[in-house]
């Protein structure tokens, strides 16, 4: 894909001594949802991390064709990426509302917050309901909810997720990926989505990739992924 | 092997020093004596415990003053007033941790900031002052060599405080050793995994509050005999802030950093003050922010380096 | 009666100098979460430039105004230069780094503007003197303290870079993550408080004279009062220092002498910090695993 949005290349990272991402290649169209699959400590985290300059990265990542390796956190995000990363990130301390506020914060077209506020108090009802209430209050799924809907209030190109489901009871997880969904129609909005849940994540992708201690080891197109032999028996359960 | 002939070494050195040197560096040498038992006190709470405190020269006061008070007003010899000053340091340095156990970090430096603040003003105390001296203090009679041994006053007290220094840090070495220092550092580095295992937290966490200011006490107390004199305005809170100073330059967490550290407060405001008579604080301040930037492990933790360095140069 | 009126109004007063400083504490505290040792000594070297300023023959605004900004952009640089790598640093790092602050900041005043006590003009002094037991000044300063908090608290509470702030001071990662120039953040933040702590010394200088101890006591008060009132709140600190004033001035009269006000303080901040530690007005925060 040469007219991707987000195109990775030979990206290694690592803390510290410790070495987790060994040259990885990656594309994410614009527009699409692209899967990154891989068991515990096969670097999916770091990966985002290393996307969005939370971690030290060599390598070269473009973003609509601009370098992004090396740059700032806070300059990565101005130029349309958001993260929702694993442990969600909350403003504990601070209410739902000024959370979702501060997603908002770099914004300067008022009427389209005002816009998206409502948008998102549509998708997410129980964010509306507890709008007054401390984040920090909130259960562990109502978090999650407003950390998608906190990155969304960027009205990001790229949307990078980190785990959603982690720590959810299967309900939960069933309401959020039905939202992604949703806002993967309504919205314009590219996502790379990191996941354990490996059939979750292939039903809703477009494309996946398969990261084995720090390489990618399989990509394609979705449907050919979940179906090959070896990706079923390791992450899908094994049957047919 | 090696290390204890280094000990023994110094050891040597430090007796000869008082034949060698002149009075007046007899007493300074005495002073730096003094200071690092106040250091090991800082030391044991701060670097091996992890509570922070800006207020221990509250406790050197109070050594300082239990000495004084019991010399000039109560008549005891100089010597009994030491055990005297550590169990009033013991004391009243446990009644502190007991509410200083709910504070953290930088609450807790907040707090014993305040008591070093409020040092002068309770040393000053007008409903005291008949044992106190008020705020002129008091003035000590110095103390002659006993049995009329060969040796001025100078070098009288340098060899006793050397003594009881050297008992004291025998004592904490042991402490430290043994499974009451394990505890003591486990509650430190991880407070929920030491009570996890069953460690009193906060049993450990007075005690060592305790015996930190127990150690100080003597300092002060040592301190006030070789100067032979005490007033409030000599324990503000730039006390305090100098035993930090002391303790974290010489290398938290570690015995002999107490000694260097003393050297180091001993010596270095009289070089500074030729330059200008702010400048001690000033060279303070930048060795400080110097060593927490770049050098956090103090002057201990550099020798240990050299010492690695040292070792690893030898093996073939 | 009218003794214990006129000692509860010399309270109040010496409590908006209390509570002036104090804000300057909690600015820190909101914007990064720091307590922050140096306050006094930052403010009482911004009171010696303002100093300076009126000896060239500054007249008192202008020097005001322009001390103001000085001591926004030196509470910034030190920010910028010093308080900044010691992001990661364990606490015990970041309190010395502060103590260092004070020392440095205390001995440079010594050695640039010298030991000798200097008189402070107040801005107030010819003004109408309403009510007979405060002079202007002191009504003047309880008037420059609450217009402080009225500003502090409307700027946190409604404004986008207060909102922004808090989030910053809380979690700076997350703040990177919704764009947050976060270092800018910090800064401004030590901005502000260096520009309060300065308005903070030159309403007190005014009353105990300025010379390089002048804020010691008065940090320890000022530490009463955030702490009493809350650290993280502007209004709690604001009402911590009036309190803090008052008792001071009652049970120094009445109680234990005036020798012994700042173990007042002493025992006021124990006391809270044991029994309450998110003072009178903090809200404790909650958070779910």
């Amino acid at each position: 894909m040469t007219d991707a949005l987000l195109d990775v290349r030979g990206l290694e990272a690592g803390y510290g001594a410790g070495r987790v991402l060994f040259g990885i290649d990656l594309q994410v169209a614009a527009g699409s949802v692209t899967a990154l699959l891989g068991a515990n400590g096969a670097g999916k985290t770091t990966t985002l991390r290393a996307l969005c300059g939370l971690i030290r990265l060599q390598g070269h990542v473009t973003l609509g064709g601009q370098r992004i390796d090396g740059m700032a956190t806070e300059e990565i995000v101005r130029l349309g990426v958001a993260h929702v990363p694993d442990g969600r990130g909350t403003f504990t301390g601070l209410t739902t509302e000024e959370n979702l506020r501060m997603g908002a914060c770099t914004r300067r077209d008022k009427a389209g917050v005002r816009e998206d506020f409502e948008r998102f108090y549509e998708y997410f009802p129980r964010l509306k309901e507890r709008r007054h209430q401390q984040a920090g209050t909130l259960s562990g799924g109502e978090q999650q909810m407003l950390a998608i809907a906190r990155a969304l209030m960027l009205r990001p190109k790229l949307l990078l997720m980190d785990e959603p489901s982690f720590g959810l009871a299967p309900k939960v997880v069933q309401d959020i990926f039905r939202i992604m969904r949703r806002v993967r129609e309504e919205q314009q909005v590219a996502i790379l989505l990191v996941e354990q849940n490996a059939s979750l994540a292939l039903e809703l992708a477009d494309h996946a990739f398969l990261l084995e201690t720090g390489r990618i080891a399989l990509a394609g197109p979705a449907a050919a992924v979940r179906s090959n032999e070896a990706v079923r028996a390791a992450y899908l359960g094994g049957s047919t | 092997m090696q290390k204890k002939l280094l000990f023994v070494a110094l050891l040597a050195a430090a007796c000869v020093l008082p034949f060698v040197l002149p009075s007046y560096a007899v007493f300074q040498a005495t002073m730096v004596i003094a200071y690092a038992l106040a250091l090991l006190g800082l030391n044991l709470l701060t670097g091996y415990n992890g509570q922070i405190s800006l207020g221990h020269g509250a406790f050197f006061a109070l050594g300082a003053y239990v000495a004084a008070m019991l010399m000039e007003q109560a008549g005891w010899p100089y010597w009994a007033t030491l055990p005297a000053a550590a169990l009033a340091g013991g004391v009243v340095g446990y009644l502190f941790g007991l509410p200083a156990l709910k504070l953290d970090g930088v609450y807790l430096a907040l707090a014993t900031f305040a008591l070093g603040v409020a040092t002068p003003q309770l040393l000053k105390y007008k409903g005291f002052e008949a044992w106190t001296g008020g705020s002129q203090g008091l003035v000590l009679a110095k103390p002659e060599a006993p049995f009329g041994l060969p040796l001025n006053s100078d070098q009288w007290l340098y060899f006793f405080s050397l003594a009881v220094a050297i008992a004291l840090f025998a004592a904490a070495r042991n402490l430290l050793r043994g499974s009451a220092g394990l505890r003591v550092v486990a509650v430190r580095d991880h407070a929920i995994a030491a009570q996890a295992m069953g460690i009193d937290n906060a049993r450990v966490k007075t005690l060592t509050f305790g015996i930190s200011a127990m150690y100080t006490s003597v300092g002060g107390a040592l301190s006030a005999i070789v100067v032979q004199f005490v007033a409030p305005d000599s324990f503000s809170v730039f006390l305090s802030i100098t035993l930090l100073v002391g303790a974290v330059v010489g290398g938290l967490a570690s015995l002999s950093g107490a000694l260097y550290g003393a050297l180091f407060i001993q010596f270095v405001p009289q070089l500074a003050e030729q330059v200008s008579k702010a400048a001690p604080w000033a060279v303070y301040g930048a060795i400080l922010l110097a060593l927490m930037l770049v050098w956090p492990t103090g002057m201990a933790g550099g020798a240990a380096r050299l010492q690695t360095w040292f070792n690893r140069r030898r093996q073939p | 009666m009218n003794a214990f009126f006129a000692q509860l109004m010399s309270g109040l007063a010496t409590g908006g100098i209390y509570a002036s400083l104090a804000l300057a504490l909690v600015m820190i505290y909101r914007s990064t979460h720091h307590v922050n040792f140096a306050q006094g000594e930052m403010a009482m070297f911004s009171t010696f430039i303002a100093s300076m300023l009126l000896q060239a023959g500054w007249p008192y605004w202008a020097a005001f105004f322009a001390t103001v900004v000085i001591a926004f952009v030196m509470g910034a640089a030190i920010e910028a230069v010093l308080v900044r790598r010691l992001r990661h640093a364990p606490v015990l790092a970041i309190v010395v780094v502060f103590v260092a602050l004070l020392v440095i900041l205390h001995s440079l005043a010594g050695w640039l503007f010298g030991y000798t006590i200097r008189s402070f003009p107040s801005p107030f002094a010819e003004a109408a003197v309403a009510g007979g037991l405060l002079s202007p000044h002191q009504l003047g300063a309880i008037g420059v303290t609450l217009l402080m908090l009225a500003l502090m608290y409307l700027f946190f509470r409604y404004s986008p870079l207060g909102l922004q702030m808090r989030a910053t001071a809380e979690n700076p990662t997350s703040s990177r993550l919704v764009g947050v120039r976060v270092n800018r953040m910090l800064a401004l933040g030590w901005g502000l408080a260096g520009a309060i702590g300065a308005v903070a010394g030159m309403m007190v200088a005014p009353v105990v004279f300025l010379d390089v101890h002048m804020m010691s006591g008065v940090l320890l008060y000022a530490f009463a009062a955030a702490v009493l009132g809350g650290i993280g709140s502007a209004p709690g600190a604001v009402a911590g220092g009036f309190i803090v004033g008052v008792l001071e001035n009652l049970l120094g009269t009445y109680v234990v002498g005036a020798e012994l006000k700042l173990s007042v303080a002493l025992v006021l901040i124990i006391v809270v910090l044991v029994a309450k530690p998110s003072g009178l007005f903090g809200k404790a925060i909650v958070v779910r695993v």
